[in-house]
């Protein structure tokens, strides 16, 4: 399956990432390469086999539905960018 | 001090022999010495480490075995008051607001930590040339790569300026750095160590783990970071063994079986002549060697490569300027906020990962390639598992060369395919840990011994014996053998 620039400009644009056209370029190939690697997967009859997501096969244990943790909002909001007032701060979103 | 094992180091501090503080201002000096040309540590943190050698020292006689312990912890796991960047621009300004579970059980073990290790960005390499704070150099050669991407644990333990660091080990990320730089590494069964607090990389492949001189300690090591965690729901409730008890018992009647296609194409002969000589150590040692297949081992790395990347881009995803991190300038919107604050942020190779994991992931490729790999993934194992039925452990190469070169693999497609004895193991989610076993042109040689889930006791147990039959592990490059 052949990647093209504007799959790359695509994956760039879902995973918020700010590529120019130059950039994305200069990925086209090497993601292109990985791609055809990976596509050996394709030469493999996988046919009946039930994918494997976790490697124990366990299943995900749920909690109980308890509070358990203390309020940390200062302590948390200690690293981020920019804080008022308990909210963290962004471009206006709403006019 | 510094040319002792943490073993070693222990005994002398219960004995009296030195007291943490002396030992741990005997480590600093060399830190400071040293590592300005090796760029082994991100982070130092004298102050820290010499308040917990002092606690250290006021508690003895009533501290635990591993009590005023110097040690390093790579920069992916969580520290509180300390940096932890994940060697991304990214999070160079990130100080964590709590500790990863691994740091409070060696914090609770009364261990003392030095410092943070370089590392390649987000774990994401093979050579820890993809660090933010610049390339690490191997300490037995200068002009090559320590490994990745805990490369900066492994080469921080070769100089001798720890006895012991930490690690994460996703697709061979603990055993092809130890294997580099001549010295033990250990990647547990997945969900033997807590990840809470370690910075995610791929969630279903990525597992911390020791790396120190000798299996002995790392036997030590893992005892104090192994067990259950409530707060991380993929740990296992199973009790933790005593990892030492095991490691003197004889391998007389051991089965070990050797994969045909970990000794194939694209292995350096003079590697395979060092290990099939380590592999004769074990028979003289009353083990049996037979050959068995590994089917599917072709197909662990393009597995891989779409699994890994897949998590990532998912795990990467919080990264988006707003509650930690890096921030672009002056944002005009919030999309904008997010796409110039990632594309600031994340280096190239990480970038290249989200983009790889974002497309196989997006609508009309999901099941062409996540859904394929994650079919394959369940075939890789099953060829582990079948082989196990037959054999105690599997040997083989850590990696197919010696450390390669600083710059020397400009494709990613080549510095992939150095991981293709490592990576099968992290699908599997089954234990592997490198022993040093021998040099190739001055560099070091590791030995890969794999084992079934939950095997550590019995890998150690190998390793152990291997280094007690051989003096490998005991050499020093030229950097260690110097008095400061």
């Amino acid at each position: 399956m052949a990647l093209e620039h504007a799959d790359v400009l695509r994956a760039a644009h879902l995973a918020r990432l700010g590529l120019n056209d130059d950039e994305a370029a200069h990925y086209l190939d090497d993601l292109g390469r990985i791609l055809e690697m990976v596509d050996q997967l394709q030469s493999l009859d996988t046919e009946g086999v039930a994918p494997l997501a976790h490697p124990l096969e366990t299943t995900q244990r749920l909690r109980a539905d308890e509070v358990t943790e203390a309020d940390q909002r200062d302590q948390f909001q200690r690293c981020a960018p920019a804080v008022e007032q308990g909210l963290y701060l962004v471009p206006r979103v709403v006019e | 001090m510094h040319d002792k094992t943490l073993t070693e180091l222990a005994a002398g501090l219960a004995a009296g022999e030195f007291s943490s503080r002396e030992l741990t201002e005997s480590l600093l000096a060399r830190i400071e010495r040293h590592d300005g040309d090796l760029n082994s540590f991100i982070t130092v943190t004298p102050e820290q480490a010499l308040a917990a050698a002092d606690a250290a020292d006021g508690a003895r006689g009533e501290a635990g075995p591993l009590a005023g312990v110097p040690l390093a912890l790579k920069d992916i796991f969580c520290t509180t008051g300390v940096k932890t960047s994940a060697g991304s621009r990214m999070l160079d300004n990130f100080v964590a607001p709590y500790d990863a579970t691994v740091v409070e059980k060696l914090k609770a073990a009364g261990t003392v930590s030095l410092g943070k290790t370089n590392m390649d960005e987000f774990a994401m390499g093979s050579s820890n040339e993809n660090s933010f704070y610049g390339p690490v150099k191997n300490p037995w050669d200068g002009s090559a790569v320590p490994g990745g991407s805990s490369g900066g644990s492994a080469a921080a333990v070769a100089a001798g300026l720890v006895p012991a660091a930490m690690g994460t080990d996703t697709g061979g990320s603990i055993r092809q750095p130890a294997a580099f730089c001549g010295i033990t590494g250990l990647k547990p069964t997945y969900g033997r160590v807590s990840r809470y607090g370690i910075i995610a990389y791929a969630s279903s492949l990525d597992q911390a783990g020791p790396m120190a001189r000798t299996a002995e300690d790392c036997a030590r090591l893992l005892g104090a970071i192994a067990g259950h965690d409530p707060r991380d729901s993929t740990s296992v409730a199973r009790g933790v063994p005593d990892y030492t008890e095991e490691l003197a018992a004889p391998l007389s009647g051991l089965k070990i079986g050797l994969p045909t296609e970990y000794f194939g194409e694209g292995l350096d002969p003079d590697v395979e002549r060092a290990v099939r000589e380590a592999i004769r150590v074990y028979e003289s040692l009353g083990a049996t060697v037979r050959e068995v297949s590994l089917p599917h081992t072709h197909y662990a790395i393009p597995a891989y490569y779409v699994i890994a990347p897949a998590e990532a881009s998912s795990n990467l995803a919080r990264y988006d300027g707003v509650r930690f991190g890096h921030r672009c300038d002056a944002p005009a919107d919030l999309t904008d906020l997010y796409k110039r604050s990632r594309a600031e942020g994340f280096g190239e190779e990480v970038q290249r990962r989200i983009l790889m994991g974002t497309h196989t992931l997006s609508e009309g490729f999901f099941d062409a390639y996540y859904k394929k790999a994650q079919q394959v993934r369940r075939l890789i194992r099953q060829d582990f598992l079948d082989a196990f039925d037959e054999f105690d452990v599997l040997m083989g190469p850590a990696s197919p060369t010696p450390a390669f070169d600083l710059g020397a693999k400009k494709d990613p497609v080549s510095m992939y395919l150095q991981d293709i004895y490592t990576i099968a193991i992290n699908l599997a989610g089954i234990p592997g840990i490198s022993v040093p076993a021998g040099f190739v042109g001055g560099r070091p040689v590791g030995l890969q011994i794999l084992g079934t889930h939950f095997a550590e006791a019995r890998l150690l147990n190998v390793a152990h014996q291997f280094q007690q039959a051989t003096d490998w592990h005991l050499r020093r490059p030229a950097l260690a053998e110097e008095t400061l």
